[in-house]
């Protein structure tokens, strides 16, 4: 499994790192970041989907494989 | 003495010479129907806005008026939202609705950018703000923010009733605020009477209304004066010296945005946090469960933003057009009502209930687009602490008087007095 952000979409309102802090970041501007590759850990798929499902603007991605 | 001549005596009258925008008559009183006479700064839309805009998204899911010189109200999530995202048609130019219109020339920066800039302009007006506001930089307020928040509860000693809203919530987006921009914090009584001169004045005469916002730019000139004589670490001499495309910015552009960062965070906040309060002190399950469990506030308070977003914000229609069904013409206002938005049942499942465990919440009660509230990370981090240091300090409140709470009027709502018994 592994996340994405839709950088086009995304207006940083920073739901991705609140509730996926090992997952996403932010940059200086506040922006989302995926950390690494976007590899989502053992363990860490719900809080990838909480991610997917309160971003207001629908930047986020999780697709399997 | 230092000087910078951007901020010399007349600044603001050649401003005012080239810029005359329209005004339209001035219409009050009681609304014959919300479908085609919607007021939003009528009591009854203060007191309770909700079933009104449940009502209008059932029978008519984009509300008209000829108030203000004519507006559209729509209240589904896919409409505001659809807004939201396309600033080719609608303007930001003004985004407080009132009698009086700004000349199209404002556009594309606006009299408070970046809030009030169309792209694209507005991304780099933006650009400037975000990294004094990113959740890292917002972090750094929170140890004074929470200590304000007991020394406001250490007020509140020996009392049975305290006012949440002007004795608590009010007080702590104008503390973080000032220490933000610089401002001496014995002046935040007047940012309060700023902020309602700007929202709720909207109805005023125009030479009043006219008057009554020259007495914050008034303030803010000071502000600069004293910035340019003793500059220091904080947004007013950041905004002095900022650049944008090879220039300091012009003197309505740093008086502007220095405007917007006063009075957008304050009434906004002390809303949110009001509202929040309002609804524990009447909803008692939900506040014994978020003393029992804090780790649940910041799902909470997630919850709280949707159901009692407190701003709504306005847009200007570029040109005519019919718009999913309806014809618009060129400056009607558009109502872009967040609130409405998070209460689409199309869009939340029991939108009409408090669910504070709620853990899928697309919200918009910060905006959707560009225009997402630059301040959204502080917003989150002061209502957080305020909840934390309420509910640490204080298990037990009930509202006093159910009927002594009032509410604001106008695009920002919540709480303007709030006594709660809290022993």
């Amino acid at each position: 499994m592994k996340v994405r952000i839709d950088h086009e979409r995304c207006q940083g309102h920073g739901r991705c790192y609140d509730l996926a802090p090992g997952l996403f970041g932010d940059d200086d501007e506040g922006y989302g970041t995926v950390l690494g590759d976007g590899t989502v850990p053992p363990g860490q798929e719900h809080d990838a989907r909480l991610a997917e499902l309160n971003c207001p603007e629908r930047a986020i991605d999780v697709v399997e494989g | 003495m230092a000087t910078d001549d951007r901020f010399t005596e007349d600044f603001r009258e050649a401003r005012e010479d080239e810029l005359l925008g329209t005004i339209a008559e001035v219409v009050t009183g009681p609304v014959a129907d919300w479908a085609t006479d919607f007021s939003h700064v009528e009591p009854e839309w203060a007191a309770d806005p909700y079933p009104i805009q449940d009502d209008l998204r059932q029978r008519c899911p984009i509300a008209h008026t000829e108030r203000f010189g004519g507006a559209w109200l729509p209240t589904r999530y896919e409409d505001v939202a659809s807004i939201a995202y396309d600033t080719e048609r609608f303007s930001s130019r003004s985004i407080i609705l009132s009698n009086f219109r700004p000349p199209r020339e404002l556009a594309p920066i606006g009299g408070s950018p970046p809030i009030s800039s169309d792209p694209p302009f507005h991304h780099d007006a933006r650009k400037l703000l975000l990294p004094a506001f990113t959740k890292a930089a917002v972090h750094r307020q929170e140890p004074a923010t929470r200590a304000f928040c007991h020394s406001l509860i250490d007020g509140f000693a020996g009392q049975d009733v305290a006012d949440a809203a002007g004795d608590y919530a009010q007080h702590i987006p104008i503390r973080v605020i000032s220490d933000m921009l610089g401002f001496p914090p014995e002046d935040g009584p007047r940012f309060r009477v700023f902020v309602e001169d700007l929202l709720e004045g909207i109805n005023l005469p125009p030479d009043e209304r006219i008057e009554r916002v020259s007495r914050l730019f008034d303030y803010l000139l000071v502000q600069v004066h004293d910035h340019i004589d003793n500059p220091r670490d904080d947004l007013t001499t950041y905004l002095l010296n900022a650049e944008l495309y090879g220039h300091k910015l012009g003197p309505d552009h740093v008086v502007g945005t220095m405007a917007l960062l006063l009075i957008a965070g304050i009434d906004t906040t002390w809303s949110a946090i009001g509202s929040s309060l309002w609804h524990l002190a009447k909803t008692p399950a939900d506040r014994e469960r978020l003393v029992a469990e804090p780790a649940l506030l910041p799902t909470a308070l997630e919850e709280f933003l949707r159901a009692f977003a407190p701003v709504t914000m306005a847009r200007l229609v570029k040109e005519d057009m019919n718009w999913h069904g309806v014809d618009m013409k060129a400056d009607d206002w558009i109502l872009l009502s967040f609130p409405a938005a998070n209460r689409d049942p199309a869009q939340f499942d029991r939108a009409a209930e408090v669910v504070i465990d709620r853990t899928v919440n697309r919200h918009a009660a910060f905006g959707l687009g560009i225009h997402r509230c630059v301040g959204s990370h502080l917003a989150r981090m002061e209502l957080r602490v305020a909840l934390e240091v309420w509910l640490e300090r204080i298990n037990e409140f009930t509202l006093a008087d159910p009927a002594a709470v009032i509410w604001s009027a106008g695009q920002i709502r919540g709480p303007r007095s709030l006594p709660l018994r809290i022993r």
